[in-house]
């Protein structure tokens, strides 16, 4: 099963709970931490919507 | 006297003789049919000398087998069939073997073959041995029983078969093949209409858009539909096209992925590659001649239309 590793957001309103959540400035910012944790831990960058992103692991 | 005991002496010699051609004849046709099959592929395996040379000697075991227990049964030495039990149990062996060591490279895969497909694997190699005595057997025994002319035409007929059959059906039995867009709107990345993954990274999107490729394939029967909706399947698509066609992938990439999806509603497999080789003819070709895994394939229909299996009556 793939599990959600980390979310990455600019809008604070739309990730909470337990999970690493990463915020950015701006949406441009969340696109650039979202591709260096991707890279960093080896999970894919998902986009739920325009400044949401969650990084799914499918090993 | 003296002259009758010498001819006797000499007429078992050939009786003898006929035994040793019987066996000479059937190994070396056991052995050329075990040869036959080992011919390496595209798929690049056993492409490894060592890996040849295994199947070699164990193809030569199997083919002495086979030839020996015909002079041994018409001898009526009827323990020669614990020898073929215990050659049997030999080559379950080798499916073990080839199970084993393709599990283990297959973890270093970066398109890995899958389960299906290593067991598919494993059962040919096993089943090739059995084909090697059962060659070796049938032109021993007809040495035995009508001289080596008839056994030397029952080898070749052997080989014959052998080449006739050495490749099963591929793919393109199952399914016709057509290219299709690989469409990227945002982050969704689409194959002919079929949705197959989100993309977050743009860098990734543009990478796909650029150098993804895009299949449809289209079951052409109801078993079909079953065959190329299997996950090992698709998983042995996958693996052989990239092997073929190169992939645009590396560890640490998990969004450059080749992917197969299912329409749901018509049953049609979506393929998105991500190749080196661009050439759409040389995709083409790879994409068709996928082998059909034998664990994949089902027969629904056949189950369904036979004659009283479809209600319990009672």
């Amino acid at each position: 099963m793939a599990n959600i590793v980390a979310v990455v957001t600019s809008d604070r309103t739309k990730a909470g709970g337990g999970l690493p959540i990463f915020y950015a400035g701006d949406a441009k910012e969340t696109m650039a931490l979202a591709g260096l944790i991707e890279k960093i831990v080896d999970a894919a960058a998902h986009r739920l919507a325009e400044d949401l992103y969650i990084l799914v692991d499918r090993h | 006297m003296e002259r009758k005991r010498g001819t006797l002496v000499n007429a078992w010699r050939v009786f003898e003789q006929s035994d040793l051609t019987g066996v000479v004849m059937g190994t070396v046709i056991g052995v050329a049919t075990r040869f036959l099959m080992l011919k390496s592929d595209y798929r690049q395996y056993p492409a490894y000398p060592h890996g040849k040379i295994i199947h070699l000697a164990l193809g030569t075991i199997a083919a002495a087998l086979g030839s020996v227990a015909v002079p041994a049964l018409l001898k009526k030495d009827f323990t020669a069939i614990t020898f073929l039990g215990m050659a049997a149990q030999q080559f379950r062996e080798v499916r073990n073997m080839e199970r084993n060591t393709l599990s283990a490279i297959d973890q270093q895969e970066l398109v890995p073959r899958g389960i299906t497909y290593i067991e598919g694997t494993a059962v040919v190699f096993e089943g090739r041995n059995y084909l090697s005595i059962l060659a070796a057997f049938l032109t021993s025994l007809g040495v035995a029983l009508f001289g080596w002319i008839v056994g030397a035409i029952v080898g070749i007929l052997c080989l014959l078969i052998v080449i006739r059959f050495r490749r099963g059906k591929t793919i393109k039995d199952a399914a016709t093949i057509e290219f299709a867009e690989v469409e990227v709107d945002g982050p969704d990345v689409s194959v002919g209409g079929i949705y197959m993954m989100n993309v977050g990274l743009e860098d990734n999107q543009r990478i796909i858009r650029e150098i993804g490729m895009g299949f449809v394939l289209t079951p052409r029967s109801d078993d079909a539909k079953v065959t190329i909706s299997n996950l090992g399947q698709r998983q042995a698509i996958l693996h052989d096209v990239s092997v073929r066609l190169g992939v645009y992938r590396d560890d640490g990439e998990p969004a450059l992925l080749p992917l197969a999806k299912l329409d749901l509603h018509s049953g049609r497999l979506g393929i998105l590659l991500l190749p080196r080789e661009h050439d759409r003819e040389v995709a083409l070709r790879a994409v068709s001649d996928v082998p059909l895994l034998e664990a994949a394939v089902r027969m629904p229909t056949e189950a369904n239309h036979r004659k009283g299996g479809a209600m319990p009556n009672g």
